[in-house]
């Protein structure tokens, strides 16, 4: 018995899910910011297992690229949270509606 | 065996870690289960091999994204709980189930195939030396041949969001409250909330 390439693919699948569950379930931006970062890992660990199972270095490249556009996204994003919470006193998601779309 | 056990022991740790994440209450456990979560699933890049990536991670991960929303999270009132209301739960679970069997068909479609050749195998840098090399050093062979231009317009991007973090966050920063007077202080919350009721 040995793990092979599904068994860490069903992995990343739960975990990608659980992270889609938060993003499509918490009212709060910070948590939806935390889901995210779970959806970006799920992908990574898929990556990095089929690079090892083809032997192939390339899943493992485009995992480093995934990781340096989380990075950037944090810094980004983070600070567009901190405006909106000096603005308006709160980071639910419902208080970003004033398109009324 | 190591393998299975290890391959166990931190899945069970990270999907854990992770729910902890998506379900509390509470924003600081949330961030703390999240940087557990980083850390474990670290071990699996560790165990697939690829050790440059599972130090990265964990550098990058708990060392810079973990304090910028530590840092971060000073400036919202972490201690109450999160209110939230939700309006059909059904839904979204319904969302989640559809979008995860999605993913699960797109991983799997390319292996299905299973006519895929490696265009840059493991261990190419030492091939013609005939030595046996790191991840590391492979890693960087490819990196800086190959994804070159990738690399460049990344660090960029890293650039750009850095500036743009600073402008964003570091508004009315130049006002440095430590070093004011306790009427000092109050008198500017004052002026601040009267410029806030004109806009």
């Amino acid at each position: 018995m040995s793990i092979t390439l599904n068994d860490y693919l069903i992995l990343s699948t739960i975990i990608f899910m659980i992270g889609m569950y938060g993003a499509l379930r918490r009212k709060n931006l910070l948590m939806l910011f935390f889901s995210t970062e779970i959806m970006l890992n799920a992908v990574n660990i898929g990556m990095a297992a089929i690079s090892k199972f083809h032997g192939d270095l390339t899943g493992q490249m485009f995992a480093f690229f995934v990781i340096a556009i989380a990075a950037s996204e944090v810094a980004i994003g983070l600070g567009l949270l901190i405006l909106w919470f000096k603005r308006h006193n709160n980071i639910s998601l419902d208080s970003l509606q004033s398109m009324k779309g | 065996m190591f393998e299975v056990v290890a391959f166990y022991l931190f899945a069970f740790l990270t999907i854990a870690m992770f729910i902890v994440t998506v379900t509390t209450k509470n924003a600081l456990y949330a961030l703390s289960s999240l940087a557990a979560g980083m850390i474990f699933i670290s071990a699996f890049f560790f165990l697939l091999g690829a050790e440059f990536l599972g130090a990265v991670q964990i550098v990058v991960y708990t060392g810079a994204v973990m304090a910028l929303y530590a840092f971060g999270m000073m400036f919202f009132d972490s201690i109450n709980d999160v209110k939230e209301s939700v309006a059909n739960p059904k839904l979204t679970f319904l969302l989640s189930g559809v979008i995860a069997l999605l993913v699960v068909a797109i991983f799997t479609a390319p292996i299905v195939g299973a006519n895929i050749t490696a265009h840059y195998p493991v261990g190419i840098s030492g091939e013609h030396a005939g030595v046996v090399v790191g991840n590391a050093q492979d890693v960087g062979l490819v990196l800086f041949t190959k994804y070159l231009v990738p690399f460049e317009v990344a660090a960029v991007m890293l650039l750009v969001a850095m500036i743009g973090g600073i402008i964003l966050a570091g508004k009315k920063m130049d006002i440095s409250v430590t070093e004011m007077a306790e009427h000092d202080i109050d008198h500017h919350r004052t002026d601040s909330e009267i410029e806030k009721d004109i806009k």
